[in-house]
């Protein structure tokens, strides 16, 4: 009987062959996967574990906190210092809900399991000290932020606020915002706050800083005027361009409307501070679609990979319409959708003399004990347009608040640039327009240490460019002022 | 000149009896699962558990006795079957406490039940009873081939205690299988203890039948088979193990017992078209009962893709998260109470207890527990293989693959690699039917290897071999 014994001992060890077969699978090359799939609430339960650590602003203040919780898996619950107003910077970090933004870019960090966290949680495993979460460190400044929130009062809309030099992003504000804490624990309430924040009209959740793209209207003229420079079709801004008045849209019959008296012929600075919708867009038709499309994707636009870390839409300028449409799209209107954070990289790249830096926010990862565990360098995005055509462009925007549209951003004793913008919204220009405001602070030293864009949604008046001027350049100018007072 | 061949494995010389080897090894299986026990206490409780020294005090004392009671009776007995059995047996009682400690588990419990009550206790009063058990076997068995008078008396213990959950008032419907009975308070698996009675009829059966099954058969397209009255008992136990599967939900108990014949019969035999026949039989079933029973599919359903009804089905879920907390585990494990396996809910701590082996020491201390297993069942194979006698051979191999079908059909259920049935992982799941029975198992197995390693007895000084060595040609 010893043969089949042998036979049947070779079958139990390919019983237990195939299980430690099977056991390698799961454990090691699945292992991954498995502990990751959505499914598994390994993953929440870790993430709220410990004590998360905080979203700090400039200046030290922790703008997030911790709390512990008892009856639920979740040990500790996520607070928030001011929820509304940071909202579109950290994102929320919610128990039943997930998390979105610097929350979850940043989790491994927050969580402190991050692998670059790994001598800590080795030391702290000898020296008996408790796991916890390293901090990120971001360059919004505290005084400006809330400058702007306050501006915005009970418009929708959106504010960024860029430090042209380096690309740090100063203002995040999106209106109306949301408070993260409302719904960051799992019980009924906080199910009810969200679902009242989900389905709520108006879409509150919604990050406009970054995550929403607009018509940027007439603001988009600094664009084409970039690309008339650059590409030749303008070399000196105080020459009149062959524009007649009325200009009719190339292969059309349409007129383009002014709103302003003495476009015919403008010169480009003159365009510029009354606003002028056909000189631009004779200019951007001049210029041609594919040297247009080239300058703004210089300037940031077609790009779906902007990251601050938090992705920004990809604001657009369309690749394939016919030269009409690319006429119209030259004034901001038509296919043209930029997202603030665009716009403020526009005056940004023109305020730095046409250096763009990438925009960021987060300045420092910190372990627990505060130590430095990744710093970020200023980097350099592109060059949309040489120096001497960027300061051609200041000057135009330096006369828009001087003596054209913008005046209401006028602050006393520096040199301010700007562009108003007022954008068609709807069918047939039935909604209410978005008001829009781009400008830069530059200091006596040429340099300037803030560009904002400032979109606001739901704007009364109706003629163009009046109300970028009314209600959108007090909100820069009082970011701006911000920046200007700030001491940090 | 003679030629001295060794044909069997037991020589005439006087081997080490290696009691003092198994000494050795089980201060190392008592040791080991007290400081697993500390291990859980720190991790949980940040202080050393304070039952320690008496679950410590008690595991020594335990093995120390069925140690005494193998060295007394069974003094050539495989020296690693009792070793293995106590690690596997002490670390299954941390695992459990382990899982006494989860709040999780606590609060499910008393939504259910209304109160939460600990198992490791429990547990370690089973194991105790286990053990005595064990030494019951060994001190009443003086040699296993007495249990050969027992064959048909066993076959109907066997089917006894394979019915008794379906009588109405004595069985209890827990979750789904009707497999417990209860009496006086204590709900007891017969299934477990079916096992190794319906292995001791299959060998007397088979080493009476092995013949006429092997010999007496026609040939039918390349297969013997054999004739009806022989094939009639076989043909009964399939049957068998396809009512029990129908009746009392449990699919693993019949996989186990239809395995296990179709084993022994292969070697009681030695054709392999037993194997194939014994295949297409349990194919043959699998389709039958797969096409009617509703939670078979709902569990092969499950195996397929164990998160395509995870929301929905209580079978998906589970399998889900236990792959989920092999997976979470890694290579080396989250360490002794610091996982989360618990979220399997109910069935953690009993068919679901190697989940927490996988996610809290890791592949590296699942295949450690693999190992041990595959050890259990290599000392049993190597056993039958040792066995001078064709009932302690099949009595032996049945065990052992029964053993070993065991943990493939629950190993590999809770690790997705076939479908879940609902049977515990022998030493390590809470349960006391489980202890018991497999403490008695190793008892057995240790009876029979005592037998197989017994040195022959010298033989009589024969005045003939005198003679005989004398005669020279010449």
């Amino acid at each position: 009987m010893n043969k089949p014994l042998r036979r049947i001992s070779i079958f139990c060890g390919l019983l237990v062959l195939a299980l430690l077969v099977r056991t390698n699978w799961l454990q090691y090359v699945q292992a991954e996967e498995l502990s990751t799939r959505k499914e598994n609430r390994r993953v929440q339960i870790a993430q709220y574990a410990i004590q998360r650590g905080n979203i700090i602003v400039k200046g030290g203040q922790a703008i997030t906190g911790s709390t512990a919780t008892d009856g639920s898996d979740y040990k500790y619950k996520r607070t928030y210092v001011n929820g509304e107003l940071w909202a579109p910077v950290t994102g929320y970090a919610s128990q039943a809900f997930g998390s979105t933004q610097l929350e979850a870019l940043e989790d491994k960090i927050l969580t402190g399991n991050d692998d670059r966290l790994f001598f800590d949680r080795t030391i702290g495993m000898f020296t008996g000290e408790k796991k916890a979460g390293g901090n990120v460190v971001t360059t919004l400044m505290p005084d400006v932020q809330e400058a702007a929130f306050k501006a915005l009062g009970n418009n929708k809309g959106a504010v960024a606020a860029i430090d042209p030099r380096t690309g740090a992003i100063l203002a995040l504000v999106s209106t109306p915002s949301y408070d993260p804490g409302s719904f960051a624990g799992n019980s009924k309430a906080d199910e009810k706050a969200w679902v009242e924040l989900k389905d709520g009209e108006d879409k509150k959740l919604v990050n406009r800083a970054l995550r929403e793209t607009y018509p940027p209207g007439s603001t988009f003229k600094v664009v084409t005027a970039a690309a008339a420079l650059e590409h030749g079709v303008v070399k000196d801004v105080n020459e009149p361009t062959d524009t007649p008045e009325p200009y009719i849209l190339p292969g059309t019959r349409t007129p383009m409307v002014n709103h302003a008296q003495g476009c015919e012929k403008a010169s480009l600075l003159a365009a510029m501070r009354v606003s002028c919708n056909s000189v631009f867009a004779n200019l951007g038709d001049k210029v041609g679609r594919d040297n247009m499309v080239e300058t703004a994707e210089k300037f940031g636009f077609n790009n779906d990979k902007i990251d601050t870390p938090v992705r920004a839409f990809a604001s657009v300028y369309d690749k394939t319409m016919n030269r009409d449409g690319n006429a119209q799209s030259s004034i901001g209107q038509f296919n043209t959708a930029a997202t603030p954070l665009q716009m403020a990289m526009v005056t940004a790249a023109i305020a730095n003399d046409g250096k763009l830096m990438k925009p960021y926010m987060v300045d420092q990862l910190t372990a627990p004990n505060l130590d430095v565990v990744e710093k970020h360098e200023p980097q350099e995005m592109s060059r949309p347009l040489s120096a001497a055509n960027a300061q051609k462009i200041q000057q135009t925007m330096v006369d828009v608040v001087e003596n054209g549209t913008g005046k209401s951003a006028k602050i006393k004793g520096v040199t301010v640039g700007g562009k108003t913008g007022t954008a068609q919204h709807g069918e047939g220009n039935k909604k209410r327009p978005y008001a829009w405001f781009i400008s830069y602070v530059q200091n006596p030293d040429g340099t300037s240490p803030v560009a904002v864009a400032v979109v606001i949604e739901d704007s009364n008046a109706d003629r163009e460019d009046i109300s970028g001027g009314g209600l959108a350049a007090p909100v820069a100018k009082a970011v701006m002022d911000a920046v200007l007072k700030s001491k940090i | 000149m003679s030629v001295v061949t060794n044909t069997t494995t037991i020589g005439a010389i006087e081997l080490p009896s290696r009691r003092n080897t198994e000494l050795m090894l089980l201060v190392f299986a008592v040791v080991i699962p007290i400081f697993a026990y500390a291990n859980v206490g720190l991790a949980i409780h940040g202080e050393l558990p304070p039952g320690m020294l008496a679950y410590g005090g008690g595991l020594a004392v335990l093995a120390g006795l069925a140690h005494f009671v193998v060295r007394r009776y069974a003094k050539y007995a495989d020296p690693l079957l009792l070793p293995i059995a106590t690690l596997l047996n002490g670390l299954g009682c941390v695992l459990i406490w382990r899982l006494d400690q989860s709040e999780r588990l606590q609060n499910l419990a008393k939504r259910s039940f209304g109160a939460f009550s600990e198992s490791a206790p429990r547990q370690m009063m089973y194991t105790a009873v286990a053990i005595a058990l064990f030494a019951a076997v060994l001190m009443l068995l003086k040699d296993h081939r007495t249990l050969q008078r027992f064959t048909y008396i066993s076959m109907a213990a066997a089917l006894v205690l394979l019915i008794l959950p379906v009588i109405p008032g004595l069985g209890a419907d827990v979750f789904g299988a009707k497999i417990w009975i209860s009496v006086a308070g204590f709900s007891i698996q017969p299934g477990e203890f079916a096992k190794i009675v319906i292995a001791v009829f299959f060998a007397g059966y088979l080493m009476v039948k092995r013949d006429a099954l092997a010999l007496a058969s026609r040939r039918f397209m390349g297969l013997y088979l054999p004739r009806g009255r022989d094939l009639g008992p076989i043909l009964m136990i399939w049957a068998m193990s396809l009512l029990i599967l129908v009746f009392e939900n449990d699919l693993g108990t019949s996989l186990l017992f239809f395995g296990m014949f179709v084993i022994m019969l292969y070697v009681a035999t030695e054709r392999t078209s037993w194997i194939v026949i014994g295949l297409l039989m349990s194919v043959g079933g699998a389709v039958v009962v797969g096409t009617f029973a509703s939670h078979v599919q709902a569990r092969v359903n499950a195996w397929l893709d164990p998160f395509g009804c995870y929301t929905t089905s209580g079978a998906c879920e589970q399998v889900g998260q236990s792959i989920m907390s092999f997976g979470s585990g890694g290579v080396l494990g989250t360490g002794w109470g610091q996982g989360n396996s618990d979220l399997i809910g109910f069935a953690a701590n009993s068919d679901f207890i190697f989940s927490t082996v996988g996610e809290e020491l890791g592949l590296s201390g699942v295949m450690a527990f693999l190992l041990l297993y595959g050890l259990i069942i290599e000392r049993g194979v190597r056993t039958a293989l040792a066995a001078r006698d064709p009932f302690g051979k099949l009595f032996a191999i049945g065990l052992s693959g029964a053993f070993s079908l065991q943990i493939f059909v629950v190993a590999g259920g809770v690790m997705g690699l076939i479908p879940l049935t609902g049977m515990t992982m022998p030493f390590l799941a809470s349960g006391g039917s489980s202890v018991l029975a497999n403490w008695a198992l190793i008892g057995i197995l240790i009876r029979i290897s005592d037998t197989a390693r017994r040195p022959a007895p010298a033989p009589a000084p024969s005045p003939d071999s005198e003679m005989t060595q004398v005669v020279r040609p010449s």
